[in-house]
């Protein structure tokens, strides 16, 4: 039976009206929980976080120095606490393998990063103000893009005195256009968004728009770009160390390994294996974890 | 009497991640051969959930529509269909018409074949029987230059037209139901007094039975037979358009006609309106879903889902407002709505 | 109500875009009215028509092609620097799309106060003050400072518009199709707040929507646009009650009744045919392909705004 006294008005309060329940969660947070949920991209991202550690930490793991020259074990496969072996000269080939790893390293990340300054700042400003800027500054990123990639490098590798900053200069004086063109787009798309309107009724400056409405919004791309961009720096790298270009003596990177290794794979095929492995899994792994934060950090496939 | 859609104890749930949405919470209804529903409540009330179910185009996963519920159509249970058979269904028996006719229509084919890509599919026509009949469709639908028009493509049509080529898309298999997904949101008044004349005119000639999902009851007086309200995954009231108009029963259907601004409200006078949001799905209030924001909730309304009460053969509400015990509560006279009923 | 001050004066306002190397659309062509101070002018017509376009050139996000919008006497056109910026706390805007005017990486709290950072009205403490005072002027509260515009339903993410548009102390505001895409319940809570901060704070608004049984309840005066021209300007009393121009008619009896008998028995003016392109419009006035009383005149002049009643004008060459 039912309680008469529950059947009197009471009416409703405002403050029952306008209540959010859920547990408040930002874009990143929505991103990275969409991250976890994919397990080839958590698998990539841990490898990639141990890669790092290891080109970091992997020469001290090892009582051998990565340039110290022995002429008793040339060419030795894998014995005793030369984990990877050694090369022609007597190296140990496992410090040999992460100091290389280091340099590789140091150049995607690097390389990349000023890709990304320099193709932001470019494109965003095409972007945002169009008209006659736009105009002339594409048609620069088109006179750049029509250059042979290739040819410019080993001009100026030949050029200019050798050393790894040199080499990276030489990479990412052309290769920021693709970054570019992406933000270009991007900017373009998001300028005419209302939010960006809105900012502009309220007076705000275009260096405060382009700052703090189109980059974040940009963001996401330009984190899945990086991804992608890093393992492309490595391969370049390796592909200059093919042609005699790359990283020179003493330093070394996998590239330069891999070229070496090569030399002799008829007969001593660990020198050129572990370096090769080195460079397959990281890229892939770079390009995994690449297409998971894309997903990740698309927009449209939130829940 | 011959039921053309039956649908009972329908309930269909989101898993997301902070949990499981239950957009659909229980939901019964029927449709008789030729006769037009409408569907009336507010963004998130769960009507568009159910007339997706109706077609199962309710993705699963995340949606889930849940064990016990049943859709018969033509007696045979759609629930339980196989991927041929399901086919069969959408285009042929049941079509539907969706809101935003730009992005319902692909862009790269031209109207007259999206048209008759239903034809093919379901009756078998070759390609050329079938872009003849496209351009009957044309017609049909008063799109004036038909031939020519059947060989455009959507960008190059205004809005009120490309919703009238997505009801010629809808109706070119003559289906047994139409099901309308606020046809006539997204466009202007004008077209849109046109565009429900149409559907009307089409549903006398083809005897299609129509389902309207909206939220403007100012579009329903003129086109439906019976109204049911939704709120918050339930139906609430349901009635013929008389009934609902002249004599509704629940807060809810107050609150929805009152906010209808009418020409005769007095200027700048407040408008009623219903205060605050629905409630989350993802917790389900216990009680009635409408006791946070209704002018007349009693403490049972917080506690208990009110029962069922049948005030004629097609009239009914979900109220405590019925229940013996409740007090008399006259329907607020106001600015807005029809003529006031009271108990 | 204070209206005897002309807050804002439009005078044969042009806006066109060049979308190809003969075509030119003109979304406004040659538009003139006041706006009083205190009033709300309704502006309606259906799609295309160049409300939206009017509206955002009246306030001075586009630059105007041709003619001025003069404030206290000053083209804000013309403007630059700080009196361009000075002008942008004088007039606001809130939108439509209820999805896409808030930026989703942002705050609502830092949506708000970003007017406030823009033009240094207040710091610290008392800028948080002010943005929790207007979430609750709005019918929000302090908890939802906190939060990103996608924890929001459209109602109340229309509302955070509001508030933000609110946040530097405007004059006049325009509303740009504010509640067309929100449902009909709660079209009415957006309306009754502006309505409510009009009489709390003094607001002009130009209320831009098409749907014309709001725009009457909330609106003092009502022009009609069609095609980028201005077809009838009245009270919004004088245009409902008596509407002279064909269009406003067709337009007027077009608006779904909720009322059963009334949609039974009403006569509805049907129009016929789509609303043309504004791209290279014909000579004459712009309704004439539709209008059953054209005359061989209306094809060939545009007609001019002319008052033919105390305070109700109409471009028509028919009526007299």
């Amino acid at each position: 039976m039912l309680d008469k006294n529950k059947f009197r008005i009471v009416g409703c309060s405002d403050a029952d009206a306008d209540v959010i329940n859920r547990p408040n969660i930002t874009y990143w947070g929505d991103a990275w929980r969409r991250l976890k949920k994919n397990p080839i991209a958590m698998a990539s991202l841990i490898f990639l976080i141990i890669m790092i550690f290891m080109c970091v930490f992997g020469p001290y793991l090892t009582p051998h120095k990565y340039d110290t020259q022995n002429y008793d074990i040339l060419d030795k496969t894998p014995f005793g606490n030369h984990y990877f072996g050694t090369d022609n000269l007597g190296r140990d080939l496992f410090a040999r393998t992460w100091m290389g790893g280091r340099v590789s390293l140091y150049i995607g990340f690097a390389g990349t990063l000023i890709e990304i300054l320099i193709g932001c700042l470019y494109g965003g400003i095409c972007g945002y103000f169009g008209g006659k800027i736009d105009m002339f500054m594409m048609r620069v990123i088109e006179v750049l893009t029509s250059i042979p990639y290739t040819i410019v490098i080993i001009l100026l590798l030949i050029v200019l005195p050798p050393g790894i900053n040199t080499l990276i200069f030489a990479m990412c004086i052309i290769g920021w256009v693709g970054i570019a063109r992406l933000v270009r787009g991007q900017v373009m798309q998001l300028k005419t968004s209302e939010y960006v309107m809105a900012a502009q009724a309220l007076g705000a400056s275009s260096s405060r728009i382009i700052i703090k409405h189109l980059i974040p919004n940009t963001i996401g791309i330009i984190i899945v770009y990086m991804s992608m961009d890093v393992p492309a720096f490595i391969f370049e790298e390796a592909f200059l160390s093919f042609l005699g270009l790359g990283v020179q003596a003493p330093n070394t990177s996998w590239g330069a390994l891999v070229f070496a290794g090569q030399g002799v794979m008829a007969n001593h095929v660990h020198e050129l294996i572990f370096p090769c492995v080195a460079i397959c899994l990281t890229v892939l792994a770079f390009n995994l974890l690449g297409d998971g934060l894309r997903d990740a950090l698309d927009p449209k496939l939130r829940q | 009497m011959e039921k053309l859609l039956d649908v009972k104890n329908l309930k269909v749930s989101y898993h997301t991640y902070a949990g499981e949405v239950q957009s659909v919470r229980g939901v019964d209804f029927y449709m008789k051969n030729g006769e037009t529903l409408a569907i009336v409540g507010e963004s998130g009330c769960g009507k568009s959930v159910t007339a997706k179910s109706l077609m199962r185009l309710i993705q699963t996963p995340p949606g889930e529509i849940k064990e016990g519920s049943q859709i018969l159509l033509d007696g045979k249970d759609v629930l339980k269909m196989n991927e041929t058979e399901l086919r069969e269904l959408r285009g042929g028996d049941v079509s539907m018409v969706f809101q935003d006719p730009m992005t319902s229509l692909n862009p790269t084919m031209n109207i007259g074949k999206q048209i008759a890509e239903t034809l093919i599919i379901h009756r078998g026509m070759s390609k050329s029987e079938a872009f003849e009949e496209a351009v009957k469709m044309l017609k049909l639908v008063n799109i004036p230059n038909a031939e020519k028009r059947a060989k455009q493509y959507p960008h190059e049509f205004s809005g009120g037209m490309r919703q009238r080529a997505m009801i010629a898309i809808a109706l070119a298999c003559q289906p047994k139901l139409l099901i309308a997904d606020e046809p006539t949101t997204a466009l202007d008044v004008t077209i849109q007094a046109q565009i429900m004349d149409l559907m009307k005119d089409l549903q006398d000639k083809l005897g299609t039975a129509v389902i309207l999902i909206t939220h403007d009851l100012g579009v329903v007086a003129d086109f439906a037979d019976r109204i049911q309200v939704m709120y918050s995954g339930l139906i609430i009231e349901r009635g013929t358009v008389t009934e609902i108009f002249d004599n509704p029963q629940h807060p809810y259907t107050w609150a929805l006609l009152q906010s209808v601004p009418r020409l005769d409200t007095a200027h700048k006078d407040t408008l009623y309106s219903i205060k605050g949001t629905p409630p989350d799905l993802l917790n389900p209030p216990v009680g009635c879903p409408f006791a946070a924001r209704c002018d007349f909730a009693m403490d049972i309304c917080k506690e208990a889902m009110p029962e069922y009460t049948s005030l004629s053969d097609t009239h009914g509400v979900h109220c405590w407002l019925q229940h013996p015990y409740a007090p008399k509560v006259e329907r607020p006279i106001g600015n807005g709505g029809a003529a006031n009923g009271t108990r | 109500m204070a209206q005897d001050k002309v807050l804002i004066e439009v005078k044969n306002l042009k806006k066109y875009f060049k979308v190809g190397p003969n075509a030119t659309l003109k979304a406004v062509d040659d538009v003139s009215f006041n706006l009083m101070k205190g009033e709300t002018l309704g502006l309606v017509g259906e799609s295309g028509c160049g409300k939206t376009t009017c509206g955002r050139t009246v306030m001075g996000l586009y630059p105007a092609s041709g003619g001025q919008v003069l404030y206290n006497g000053q083209d804000i056109h013309k403007l630059h620097g700080k009196a361009k910026k000075d002008f942008t706390r004088k007039a606001q805007i809130i939108f439509q799309d209820p999805y896409a005017s808030l930026n989703p990486r942002m705050t609502v709290g830092n949506i708000i106060g970003e007017g406030i950072d823009i033009h240094n009205l207040y710091t610290g403490q008392e800028k948080i003050d002010r943005i929790y005072k207007l979430l609750e002027l709005v019918g929000l509260n302090k908890e939802h400072a906190s939060r990103f515009p996608h924890e929001f339903s459209g109602g109340q993410r229309q509302r955070i518009g509001i508030a933000r548009a609110l946040a530097i102390e405007p004059e006049f505001i325009v509303c740009d199709e504010p509640i067309s895409a929100l449902d009909v319940s709660i079209q009415a809570q957006v309306v009754n707040l502006l309505i409510k901060l009009q009489r709390e704070l003094g607001l002009t608004y130009l209320f831009i929507a098409h749907d014309l049984s709001m725009v009457k309840h909330i609106s003092d005066r009502v022009g009609v646009m069609y095609l980028g021209t201005m077809v009838e300007l009245a009270s919004s009393k004088d245009l409902y009650a008596e509407p002279l121009h064909p269009y406003t008619q067709a337009l007027l009896s077009a608006i779904p009744v909720p009322d059963v008998n009334i949609a039974k028995t009403r006569q509805r003016i049907m129009l016929e045919g789509e609303v043309p392109s504004p791209i290279n419009p014909k000579p004459g006035c712009r309704f004439a392909p539709r209008c059953k009383y054209a005359k061989a005149a209306c094809l060939e002049q545009i007609p001019e705004l002319k008052e033919v009643k105390p305070g109700h004008f109409v471009a028509c060459h028919i009526v007299k």
